[in-house]
């Protein structure tokens, strides 16, 4: 490698910030504790096919684990405890990530073309943004019930089919949810990479996993809303 | 394909282009992108010596040549490196192929094209004028760990120390990377992040790499960081747009080195 030097234009190095490896770490670990929810939350909202009486009872069981041995809503507090911490930890990689990013490039191509990004690589952050407003809203609308069509007072079950019933807010489902898939299907080779667990031999595998995976997560939550609209539930 | 067996008329016949090239005066001074034609150019002419006959028109017309970087011209060295039509190296028009600025040939493009040339942007390349940036962090990433320290005195045996073919043909492949840059350019965060690896992976497979294995990974992350590039985000940018195919296996193998080195207590010198 030839370099030109000029003097009187090196660059002074900065301080070392945090490594931007275990930035990366952090986004990993994270996200696998969030992908392992999702599988249970996907299974679980799949009980809705089992009956308003059945869907019901899972919501109560949730809030009932370990009882009698520890108080109500304990296991959930703490489910809803780490599954926090690992949102708040992910974003703020993410956030700190894409901040070096803007530094580490501050005048922009003029003209720059993609040869090899996935569309789903390319959606990780925005993308990301507006599955995080989708969680506050969804938990508002689902969980707490404050901006569910029938209000706070119903049944999880009632909860569930009064909103899908509304074909906006089934539209803001379906987008939320392919965005995830996206996220997932780029998150999971992403987050292999960066736990050093991929190689050459593995890279196909990985990546059609990624893509299985993310595909069968994206339906598994997808049907659910389309049986409320087309009134195989309600 | 061109007819031009057949017609010796045809081999005459050169392209005519429009190039928008950056132009800036010097590292603290705004550049811009300026319009300039050339015409009669060999489909046989590399891209550099098309930018030599750019600069020929421009110093008999009285204008500043265009300043970019190259020594050996034939894809070894990794000194040139243009941004061509918004990919590095023009990977975007010589795929399939893999190929460096000096490498790559006129034919790939068309009579009356318009080809846009800028340099590697990064905050950690400078430019210094027009195409020409400073690649200097790179150097610095080496100086924090890409060698390995042996007492000097006579060669040894080559077969004193075995090397389980498997791991002697993924360093090579490694130490294929020339330095050249393209993988930050390419990057959408800037990130150096297959150079190093490239780096930490050709020494770290071999025998000779492993008594400063831990060090080295931890000190060139770290000294990557410190010259601000981006951090990685597994895009596959930079292994797209690599002349030598440097591939993204190299950069899970630093990132499960890394992760070692810091369990292993290894910490980067500040």
């Amino acid at each position: 490698m030839v370099t030109v030097t000029h003097s009187g234009q090196r660059r002074t190095p900065k301080a070392a910030k945090t490594n931007s490896v275990f930035k990366k770490v952090v986004m990993a670990v994270s996200g696998i504790i969030l992908v392992l929810y999702l599988i249970a939350h996907m299974i679980g909202n799949l009980k809705v096919f089992a009956g308003r009486e059945s869907f019901n009872h899972y919501s109560e069981w949730i809030r009932t684990i370990g009882e009698p041995a520890v108080p109500s809503q304990t296991t959930l507090w703490i489910i809803r405890i780490v599954l926090l911490a690992a949102v708040i930890a992910h974003f703020w990689a993410a956030v700190s990530l894409w901040r070096q990013a803007r530094r580490a490039r501050p005048e922009r191509y003029v003209s720059k073309k993609a040869v090899a990004q996935s569309y789903a690589s390319r959606t990780m952050r925005w993308g990301g943004v507006i599955v995080l407003l989708f969680i506050i809203w969804h938990i508002l609308d689902l969980t707490v019930g404050a901006v569910n069509p029938d209000g706070a007072d119903s049944t999880p079950y009632d909860r569930l089919v009064a909103s899908f019933q509304n074909p906006f807010i089934t539209a803001f489902y379906v987008l939320a949810l392919l965005l995830l898939g996206m996220h997932l299907r780029h998150g999971i080779w992403s987050a292999t990479q960066t736990l050093g667990q991929s190689n050459k031999r593995r890279e196909r595998t990985v990546n059609a996993f990624a893509i299985a995976f993310a595909t069968l997560l994206t339906v598994g939550f997808l049907i659910v809303p389309f049986s409320v609209l087309f009134n195989i539930v309600d | 394909m061109r007819s031009s067996v057949g017609n010796p008329a045809d081999e005459k016949r050169g392209m005519n282009l429009t190039l928008r090239i950056w132009r800036q005066k010097g590292p603290s001074v705004k550049g811009r992108m300026v319009t300039y034609e050339v015409t009669d150019i060999s489909p046989d002419m590399s891209f550099l010596e098309m930018l030599d006959v750019l600069n020929e028109q421009l110093i008999l017309s009285g204008d500043e040549p265009v300043v970019f970087d190259h020594d050996c011209r034939e894809g070894i060295c990794g000194s040139c490196g243009l941004m061509i039509n918004g990919t590095a190296h023009g990977a975007g028009v010589a795929a399939p192929g893999r190929t460096t600025t000096c490498q790559l040939h006129m034919r790939k493009f068309k009579d009356g094209d318009t080809i846009d040339v800028e340099p590697w942007r990064a905050s950690a390349f400078p430019v210094i004028k027009d195409l020409a940036v400073n690649r200097g962090a790179l150097d610095r990433i080496i100086q924090a760990g890409g060698y390995v320290s042996v007492p000097t005195g006579t060669a040894p045996d080559a077969h004193a120390v075995p090397v389980p073919k498997k791991d002697a043909d993924a360093a090579f492949d490694a130490a294929t990377c020339i330095g050249c840059g393209a993988c930050v350019a390419a990057c959408p965060n800037a990130s150096s992040m297959l150079f190093t690896a490239a780096k930490v992976s050709h020494l770290g497979l071999l025998p000779q790499g492993q008594p400063e294995r831990n060090d080295r990974v931890v000190n060139m992350v770290a000294q990557q960081d410190r010259e601000g590039f981006g951090g990685c985000t597994n895009i596959g940018e930079c292994s797209a747009a690599c002349p030598k195919g440097i591939s993204m296996e190299n950069i899970s193998r630093l990132n499960h080195d890394l992760l070692g080195a810091l369990r292993a207590g290894a910490r980067p010198k500040s």
